[in-house]
């Protein structure tokens, strides 16, 4: 064989292609579209920024990804920590109960919450017979928040498993037999060491949100729009390339600067803990 | 600590576990009804949503189609994704790092977006609704998983085995198919596995390119959804729920399994 030909480049060749094909120039597509449909300029995005409905839904966007990031940390940093402190079969219970769901495809689960969550529901039901007043939660913020924090909590407890797995509890110990009260070893050793785990959990769980389609669109209506969704309708139902498009960018864009934030942040942290052995 | 926090906090988890699992199995019963109507609980019992299931082509063709557009992008995205890991795996570190940033895009890229530009593209082309197309797009999103549980593999696969075998005189390809591939092979396997779930999910891309003759199984799923309150629905989430429980559970168990002994 020719030496050029023995290049590993070569192995990672097919696999550029495919993106350059189906995912590069697509995207250039929608860029292109979104500065040129229906004319030349920046028409498409001045219109999104005036519009306040749609500052309503991009706000709103960043608003709920928020929530689900918080209530998935909150819901998953205890549970992930359970998962380090059982034994083997416990362990492989608590690791089901998180693999199941991340399996089982989002549609399905979305359909389970319609079903829970929709006016004559089983949520509601439960509620009247405790004797409050029915509450309106299909169609809601706060239904769109419940059924996405339940699909996106295994992308949170994953990346904090990984991470309290490798924490050496005598560390706590340590603190612990050095007069530390409970509280305080956990606040100073134990949190700091899972940081990282959080971080990670956090910024994945953050950016899926914002680009979240299916429950949005299906457990949200008019007035709980997400920006995936109004993108879609522009391009689906009005044929608004450029507009449509214009959303998809500022999306993108959105999650791009997002990352490149996390990125700098971890680089800072590990040089911090790296300057200090 | 105390015993009072650690009764609270596997209370606290137990409610974590059930929040996960249990309202996914609000489907099963539904599945069941007798009435056409997704109201919880349900009135009387028949399996007349499960015989819709074969009947009506609507649903029967979505099962067939996403299940022949998953099983060719398991196959293709495995073979790019495969070879794109190795090379990974063989190339220095940093211009290796920068592809291997590149080609982990798909994951981060959102839906929607990605949906829209190759819409239009398979429009300007005749793709819509085409296998083609369909494959395309999701061995792309499959791309960085592959890449992901292969690159695990390979990274604590030991080269020097390679190395030998070239010594005892196999040539490259010889090598690759008795040293390098058996020792990767659980690797390429959950990559498999991976890029079918990948394809088989698949809802936004398909949302945009599906026509009346070429469906997936999720598009059928959201348009039932949107359009009236079919059980039938439920039916087909029930069946991919207990599969997908039991091919976990299963692999879990042998995984564990394989470890102790």
């Amino acid at each position: 064989m020719p030496k050029l030909l023995r290049q590993p480049a070569w192995l990672v060749l097919p696999a550029i292609l495919l993106l350059v094909v189906a995912l590069g120039y697509p995207l250039l597509q929608v860029v292109i579209r979104s500065f040129t449909d229906p004319e030349p300029g920046l028409g498409n995005y001045t219109w999104f920024f005036s519009r306040p409905v749609n500052m309503t839904v991009f706000w709103r966007t960043f608003e709920v990804a928020g929530w689900v990031t918080v209530l998935c940390l909150v819901l998953g940093y205890p549970y992930a920590w359970l998962m380090t402190a059982v034994g083997p079969n416990m362990r492989l219970l608590l690791i089901l109960c998180v693999l199941v769901p991340f399996w089982v495809s989002g549609v399905v689960r979305t359909l389970a919450w319609v079903i829970l969550l929709q006016d004559s529901g089983v949520i509601n039901k439960v509620i009247m017979a405790l004797g409050f007043e029915k509450v309106r939660l299909i169609r809601t913020q706060t239904g769109v928040i419940i059924g996405m924090t339940q699909v996106l909590l295994p992308f949170m407890i994953m990346p904090l498993y990984a991470v309290m797995r490798g924490i050496d509890l005598r560390l706590v110990q340590a603190a612990r037999s050095l007069g530390a009260r409970p509280v305080l070893a956990f606040l100073q050793v134990y949190l700091p060491l899972s940081l990282p785990g959080v971080f990670g959990g956090a910024v994945i769980v953050f950016i899926l949100g914002l680009g979240f389609y299916i429950t949005p669109a299906l457990l949200g209506g008019p007035r709980a729009t997400m920006l995936s969704t109004l993108a879609q309708q522009q391009v689906l139902q009005q044929l608004n390339w450029g507009k449509g498009g214009a959303m998809g960018v500022i999306l993108l864009a959105s999650t791009l600067v997002l990352l490149a934030i996390a990125a700098r942040f971890t680089r800072r942290r590990y040089q911090i803990s790296g300057g200090s052995k | 600590m105390t015993r009072l926090q650690r009764i609270l906090i596997w209370i606290f988890c137990a409610g974590v576990a059930l929040w996960l699992v249990a309202p996914t199995l609000v489907i099963v019963p539904i599945s069941f009804a007798e009435k056409k109507s997704l109201a919880f609980p349900p009135d009387g019992f028949s399996l007349q949503w499960y015989a819709n299931i074969l009947n009506s082509p609507d649903w029967s063709g979505s099962i067939v189609s996403s299940l022949k557009i998953a099983a060719i992008v398991a196959v293709v995205a495995t073979v790019i994704g495969t070879l794109a890991a190795m090379g990974l795996a063989k190339m220095k570190a940093g211009p290796g790092g920068i592809l291997r940033a590149i080609l982990i895009t798909p994951m981060i890229v959102p839906g929607v977006v990605l949906a829209i530009g190759i819409y239009a593209v398979y429009l300007d082309h005749q793709m819509v609704g085409t296998l083609v197309g369909y494959v395309l797009a999701h061995s792309m999103l499959a791309i960085p998983f592959v890449i992901i549980a292969v690159g695990a593999s390979l990274a604590v696969f030991d080269t020097r085995l390679e190395t030998a075998a070239a010594s005892l005189g196999a040539s490259r390809i010889t090598t690759f198919f008795t040293v390098t591939l058996p020792l990767i092979a659980p690797g390429i396997l959950s990559g498999l596995l991976f890029a079918f779930v990948t394809s088989f999910d698949e809802v936004i891309v398909a949302l945009f390119i599906n026509s009346p003759t070429l469906k997936t199984l999720p598009v059928q799923i959201f348009a039932s959804m949107t359009r009236d309150s079919d059980p039938t629905v439920a039916a087909v989430g029930t069946l991919i729920f207990v599969l997908t429980s039991f091919t976990i559970a299963v692999g879990l168990w042998l995984g564990t399994r394989r470890r102790r002994s």
